[in-house]
């Protein structure tokens, strides 16, 4: 895990919290599927998705698609990106590795909490996991490599 | 019974038909509005563009979950369509089956530009197809074939018949 100066100020955490929601608010899919920031921290997000019957992957069953699961887990990923006290301007998704451990069960929104544990000059890392109601057997888990875009002159 | 050929409409009809069965009632895939081309048993899901596809506003870009989500459904539909293919061709009635589709075991997505507002393209090739589990490999282009934006490779458990 990252180690985060204990210096942060409730000021820095606000502004922290205020940034992630702009960066979800900003984003027209994210929007579309109704996201919500539940939880910011240094390098770590958590957003929540309403389950929506659109999104129903086996009609049969009436459990969520994967496909949502990830734009869930991308997103996520891409808010502890911002998240993190070395933040970055922006990121882009390098690559994104979702395991499915079981379906979700219908009915319940999804939540999602991201974690960058490290991060370089050009590149952010990044683990994630999603939960529907019960917090002790997770839905997904995933882990990606998202790009850190930096100011071009940094002096 | 003769052994003619079976009249272009017949055999048309029967595996569009198939294929809609596959697609058809799946919520997501509406809400996103994929669609699948068929020529003969090669499909190519095609991802018409719609604003609210968008991950950032800036570029713009579409959601990196947008092009996991469409290659995903590219990767079940295809795999669902190549393990029926030679029951259908036979004539079973895959149709009145109840719909069972592979459940992704895990699914990684390469982004390798990012992807543009306008129209996608999908193809996925089973790599390997055995009774329990699957591999698939997929890629997503736009105005270039030739220049992927995304490539993915995922594994599926396979729906047990019983």
């Amino acid at each position: 895990m990252t180690q985060t100066p204990t210096t942060t100020t409730d000021a820095q955490a606000e502004r922290r919290t205020k940034i992630a929601r702009q960066f979800i608010g900003m984003i027209p899919h994210a929007r579309e599927l109704a996201m919500q920031v539940t939880d910011v921290g240094p390098g770590m997000a958590e957003i929540t998705m309403p389950f929506d019957p659109r999104l129903v992957g086996d009609p049969d069953t009436g459990v969520i698609h994967g496909g949502a699961v990830s734009a869930l887990m991308d997103t996520c990923c891409g808010a502890a990106v911002i998240a993190h006290p070395d933040s970055a301007l922006g990121t882009a998704t390098i690559d994104l590795r979702i395991d499915y451990m079981r379906a979700a069960t219908p009915g319940q929104s999804i939540r999602a909490v991201a974690t960058c544990y490290h991060m370089t000059r050009s590149v952010a890392f990044v683990r994630a996991t999603a939960y529907d109601a019960d917090p002790d057997r997770p839905v997904a888990c995933a882990t990606g490599a998202f790009t850190v875009e930096r100011p071009k002159d940094p002096a | 019974m003769s052994r003619r050929p079976e009249p272009v409409q017949v055999v048309k009809q029967r595996r569009d038909a198939a294929l809609e069965a596959l697609i058809d009632g799946v919520p997501y895939i509406k809400f996103l509005g994929i669609r699948f081309d068929r020529r003969g048993d090669e499909l190519t899901g095609v991802l018409p563009y719609a604003d609210m596809l968008i991950g950032n506003p800036a570029l713009p870009a579409i959601h990196g979950g947008v092009t996991a989500a469409f290659l995903e459904v590219t990767s079940i539909i295809s795999l669902s369509w190549f393990t029926q293919w030679d029951a259908l061709e036979a004539g079973e009635g895959v149709e009145d089956s109840p719909r069972r589709l592979p459940k992704t075991i895990d699914f990684t997505v390469d982004y390798l530009r990012s992807g543009l507002p306008r129209d996608a393209y999908a193809r996925a090739r089973i790599t390997r197809s055995g009774r329990r589990y699957a591999s698939v490999h997929a890629e997503g282009w736009q105005d270039n074939s030739a220049r992927p934006f995304a490539q993915a490779t995922g594994h599926f458990l396979m729906p047990q018949r019983d």
